[in-house]
């Protein structure tokens, strides 16, 4: 035992990176880091609990591994809609009481404040983002795509297509831009022929696709030129094209969003601490700050009051959120109903098809 | 030993001078030296069953396993376990209460999701009824089955009955069926559709461009691993730095230069260009399916397959070459009769070592690969994201067992001690 | 080779071809490593040469993607350049962290997988060894079973490999383990995963060092009176020395390289550098990527050099001549 502590001292010495307290796990690039900006930093240096960012792909499946091997390393997580409504009924997540969380700064009792569906059990709103797809409007000039269908259109529109590669958002994007109206759009995909429908309206473009994974991929492929079109999420192309002035134009019509939810995944090491950040987080203050780095709308309604404006103190954020009205034409919101049953099913026959 | 000290055997054999019987003292200092060598190694099994056998058994087990739905539906395991042979499009209505009593128990307990999800696998879109179900268990009054049935008619589907009573087994193959395409009807499991079978497909897949890759590698190395073997030292050690420097380099390195080389706007693409062979709008797609995928992999399997074949032409004497041509062989046949055949166990060394790295491979096709570019390893890699682990886990040991048996081949035709690096 | 003189004109032109194709392989295997290291002092953020580059201007070439390795994490990046400065970049830079991360644990993997794995060859080269052929199987067998197989054997058992955190053994491995003292997300857990993948590389160069070893060396040591102990150090060792160098290295250079392991059982205290390259790949793939790529190759480059001169003097030693 007394040599083993003296190892034990000896290796002390080696000096790996050291550990934070509360740790936060987002999705990376520009969105990890305006949630970094404008939530972790501040929150921070109010509170004096040291506070970091880790990246993921997708913090959800991380988020399950770790609670069902009981090794929680992450206090808080940002998840998916559909992923925080299913981890919660798989009891993975800690439940938020919503009474709990700050008034706006209105007054107004948060169960009000809130958009409708933005606070759940487990979970709540960070920011309602979305699925949309952007061009360069320095390499098509003349007619530009402004319909979900231009998108599936080689013809007026040669060039490769990026695509997530993933059946949620695609799917229903396929359909809006196959003339499915927005209401309509589930209980098509609802059906054994309305999924047929999608992949055959994905099939006509389907040699020409170069698929991403990483959010940050999208603007990138724009950027070097390897796709003319991409669908991507909306706060990447609007960091891409104001802050390093990227000339990518964003299409609205065909845009499927949906709320992006702070969680607390069960038996996170600092679970108290972790409550406290995402009140901080999701005040009106906290989803107002958040917006002023990225174009991701507030769920707040006290948070809409007031205009808000980028960080380079310019810029007027509310025509590039996709809940401003203008964008929200040809809009859908998706359904955690429909892919908590069907993201398992669907994702194969995904995977099934990209493989033929 | 009391065998040794027998007065009766012991006049008629050798002894040592101590006294004992030399055959015996033999076989004990053979034994106490075979004890010793073993000893020497005994860490390192130790070390390697921690580290490496036991997390391939709990792999295995894990894909034999799962308790989402056994652990949160008691009445229902009672149940099945009593009444093994019920009929699936009729369940009575005990069967019923069972099921009830458990969606209130679940709703209390917050599993509703975990058998849900459990279910889900085999029977999709029962993660909502499970929900809804669980919600209203509570407010059901016998009969349940009419009860239920209101709630939600999909509880008498003859598939969801079927997929329940295999998911009240902790333990169930039905990962396996599921990765080898099988599907869970009302009619019980039977082959998936044209558009839903993707296992097997790549599988094969895997192993149709793990082959060609081989082949790709062997094409290439012949030609050097010949001219490393027939130039003077000197001049072999300098080249053979160009077939080391790629085994020594960082695996994504090498990726990495690959996309800079091959994608549309990289190297490749600009050099076409700029030498006037394709237009502006023709870039060739290199990068990101499945070319990418097999010339990034054999350009990082090649160094496997010049090594093998290198050790073997060294070793084979120039003079029956020149004997055959001596005794009117023309080259070819001189190639074909007298060195190819002694460059066997070299390509049967280096085809299978490239192949049975080939199959396996992850990263490779994971960052190149695109989608149709992707192979089997990608696909674990995916169930895993999904948290779908049972299956991974499933998909993983079917692997396994190919390259098992690959690894066995291997080890009957050329031997496991004969791997040389460099 | 040399062409002989009674060659016809057909075998001439073969030959040739032959040289020629030899050519364009050694080009292929080494064109796509040397590529990388004038991309990477690109002036633009670009994958390709740009016109400038191309006509040596020196205005195309800079370092920009080195200084972006010390400025990635740093939190003021834009400050003055002064002994502070540095030091953040020792202590928060993302690449820093990861080479940290990276050295450590290939360190530590390094000397496990040397140790065992030189200890076990020495067993497995006796020709008294039982069962050697299946020993050998199973110490060689981390090299051929698909990495990701093993890491997902792994993740599933690290998870539950775990010490009470109020244990003696916490207290004693505890920093090297996760919060909840468990393997996974731990660095003890990706030392251990980078030994075993490590070890068949050590079993393969010892073993081969061995199997030219003169078995009588040891009989004549302990016939002029060497104990055990003074034999292994003065006769063997100096002799196999550079063949568990060399495994050392393969053990080292496996570590280092390693990603797929380190995707699935680390957490993020354990950012290593493929694993920084792997995410910079699939999400941005900036330039800095191939900085880093350059700066691998040199060491690679350094690595192969010194194997190859421990080679050479192992061959000399044990009287072998020639490859």
């Amino acid at each position: 035992m007394k040599k083993l502590l003296a190892l034990s001292t000896a290796l002390t010495v080696v000096g790996f990176a050291a550990r934070a307290e509360v740790v936060v796990m987002s999705w990376g690039g520009a969105y990890g880091e305006a949630q970094t900006e404008a939530h972790v930093k501040p929150w921070s240096a109010a509170s004096g609990i040291a506070a970091t960012m880790v990246d993921s792909d997708n913090p959800a499946p991380a988020v399950k591994a770790m609670v069902e091997a009981g090794n929680v390393t992450v206090d808080v997580a940002s998840l998916e809609y559909a992923d925080a409504i299913r981890l919660c009924d798989e009891g993975m997540l800690e439940p938020i009481d919503v009474a709990s969380l700050p008034a706006g700064a209105d007054g107004t009792p948060a169960a009000d404040d809130f958009l409708a569906g933005a606070v759940t059990e487990c979970g709540v709103s960070t920011d309602i983002w979305s699925n949309v797809f952007a061009f360069d409007s320095s390499k098509i000039t003349g007619t530009v795509p402004t319909t979900a269908a231009d998108f599936f259109d080689l013809e007026k529109f040669p060039g490769k297509r990026g695509l997530k590669k993933g059946a949620k958002a695609v799917l229903e994007f396929a359909l809006m831009a196959d003339g499915v109206p927005a209401a309509e759009v589930y209980n098509v995909l609802n059906t054994p022929e309305g999924v047929d429908r999608a992949f055959a309206k994905l099939d006509t473009i389907k040699s020409d696709v170069v698929w991403w994974e990483a959010g940050a991929q999208a603007p990138q492929l724009l950027a070097d030129g390897e796709v003319t079109m991409t669908t991507a999420y909306n706060g990447r192309i609007f960091a891409a094209a104001i802050n390093e002035g990227k000339p990518f134009q964003i299409v609205w019509d065909g845009q499927v969003y949906e709320n992006e939810m702070y969680a607390i995944p069960k038996g996170a090491p600092n679970k108290d601490a972790a409550l406290e950040f995402i009140k901080y987080a999701t005040s009106t203050e906290g989803l107002r700050a958040q917006a002023q780095h990225i174009s991701y709308g507030p769920a707040r309604k006290s948070a809409l009051k007031e205009e808000l404006i980028f960080k380079d103190g310019k810029t007027v954020m509310a025509p590039h959120l996709p809940t401003a009205p203008e964008n929200m034409g040809n809009a859908l919101e998706t359904s955690s109903d429909f892919w908590v049953d069907h993201d398992a099913e669907l994702n194969e026959r995904f995977q099934a098809w990209l493989a033929q | 030993m009391a065998e040794a000290t027998d007065p009766v055997t012991q006049t008629a054999l050798l002894t040592t001078a101590d006294g004992r019987p030399l055959k015996t003292a033999l076989a004990e200092a053979q034994a106490k030296a075979r004890r010793r060598a073993f000893l020497l190694v005994v860490p390192l099994i130790l070390f390697v069953i921690m580290t490496f056998l036991i997390p391939i058994g709990y792999m295995l087990k894990r894909s034999f396993e799962h308790d989402g739905f056994a652990s949160s539906a008691p009445a229902m395991v009672a149940w099945f376990a009593a009444n093994p042979d019920f009929d699936p499009t009729n369940p009575p209505e005990e069967a019923y209460a069972a099921l009830v009593s458990d969606l209130a128990r679940m709703q209390v307990e917050k599993t509703t999701g975990m058998a849900g999800t459990r279910i889900n696998y085999s029977v999709p879109g029962t993660i909502s009824l499970f929900k809804g179900g669980a919600r209203a268990a509570k407010n059901l009054t016998p009969p349940f089955k009419e009860a239920l049935l209101a709630v939600d008619a999909e509880w008498g589907r003859p598939a969801l009955w079927r997929g329940m009573q295999s998911a009240s087994h902790v333990y169930t193959a039905e990962f396996y069926l599921v990765a080898s395409d099988r599907k869970l009807t009302d009619d019980g499991w039977a082959r998936g559709g044209d558009k839903e079978r993707i296992y097997l497909y790549l599988f094969f897949k895997t192993f149709l461009i793990s082959g060609i890759i081989t082949f790709l590698c062997l094409l290439l190395a012949f030609p050097v691993a010949h001219l490393l073997a027939t130039l003077p030292m000197a001049k072999s050690s300098l080249l053979m730095i160009f077939v080391l420097l790629p085994f020594w380099t960082s695996l994504l390195v090498r990726t990495t230069s690959w996309i800079a080389l091959l994608q549309e706007q990289g190297v490749a693409n600009d050099l076409l260009v700029a030498l006037g062979l394709i237009t502006e709008e023709g870039r060739l797609t290199m990068m990101y399916n499945m070319t990418g995928t097999i010339v990034a992999m054999t350009h990082v399997l090649l160094p496997f397959m010049i090594l093998p074949l290198y050790s073997v032409m060294k070793v084979i004497p120039p003079s029956y070459a020149r004997a055959a041509r001596s005794l009117g062989a023309t080259s070819w046949t001189t190639f074909r009769r007298v060195y190819l055949p002694q460059t066997l166990p070299g390509i049967a060394a280096g085809s299978l070592l490239v192949f049975i790295l080939a199959v396996g491979y992850y990263i490779t096709p994971a960052l190149v690969g695109g989608a149709d570019g992707q192979l089997i390893s990608n696909l674990i890699s995916f169930h895993m994201s999904k948290s779908n682990w049972s299956l991974a886990a499933a998909i993983a040991a079917m692997l396994l067992a190919s390259i098992l048996l690959l690894y066995w081949l291997y080890d009957r035709l050329v031997g496991i001690d004969r791997l040389k690096f460099g | 080779m040399a062409l002989p003189t009674y060659a016809s004109p057909l075998e001439r032109i073969w030959y040739y071809t032959y040289i020629v194709i030899c050519v364009l392989v050694f080009l292929f295997l080494i064109a796509p490593i040397l590529i990388v290291i004038p991309l990477s002092f690109n002036a633009e953020p670009y994958f390709t040469f740009t016109p400038k580059m191309l006509a040596f201007d020196p205005a195309g070439y800079g370092l920009r993607w080195y200084d972006a390795l010390l400025t990635l994490g740093h939190p003021n990046a834009d400050a003055v350049r002064d002994g502070a400065w540095w030091t953040t970049v020792w202590e928060r830079s993302t690449w820093v962290q990861a080479a940290k991360n990276s050295f450590w644990v290939g360190l530590w993997a390094t000397i496990l997988a040397t140790t065992l794995g030189t200890i076990a060859a020495l067993g497995l080269s006796r020709p008294e060894m039982p069962y050697r052929r299946l020993i050998m199987a199973l110490m060689i067998s981390p090299m051929i079973v698909p990495i990701i197989i093993i890491a997902v054997g792994m993740s599933f058992f690290y998870a539950k490999a775990c010490v009470a955190p109020d244990s003696a053994w916490f207290s004693v491995f505890g920093m090297f383990l996760s919060e909840k003292g468990c393997l996974a997300n731990s660095h003890l857990g990706v030392i251990v995963a980078h030994a075993v993948l490590g070890i068949p590389f050590v079993i393969i160069t010892v073993t081969a060092t061995l199997s030219g070893f003169d078995q009588s060396l040891i009989r004549a040591a302990h016939s002029l009176g060497a104990n055990p102990r003074t034999t292994f150090f003065k006769v063997i060792m100096p002799l196999i020395l550079p063949g568990v160098i060399s495994g050392a290295l393969f053990a080292f250079v496996t570590s280092f390289d390693e990603v797929v392991a380190v995707l699935f059982i680390a957490g993020p205290d354990q950012q290593t550098i493929p694993r920084q390259m792997f995410n910079g790949i699939r999400e941005a793939i900036s330039p800095a990527i191939l900085a880093v790529a350059t700066i691998l190759v040199v060491i690679s480059v350094m690595l192969l050099a010194t194997v190859e001169l421990l080679r050479r003097r192992s061959d000399r030693l044990r009287g072998v001549t020639g490859r």
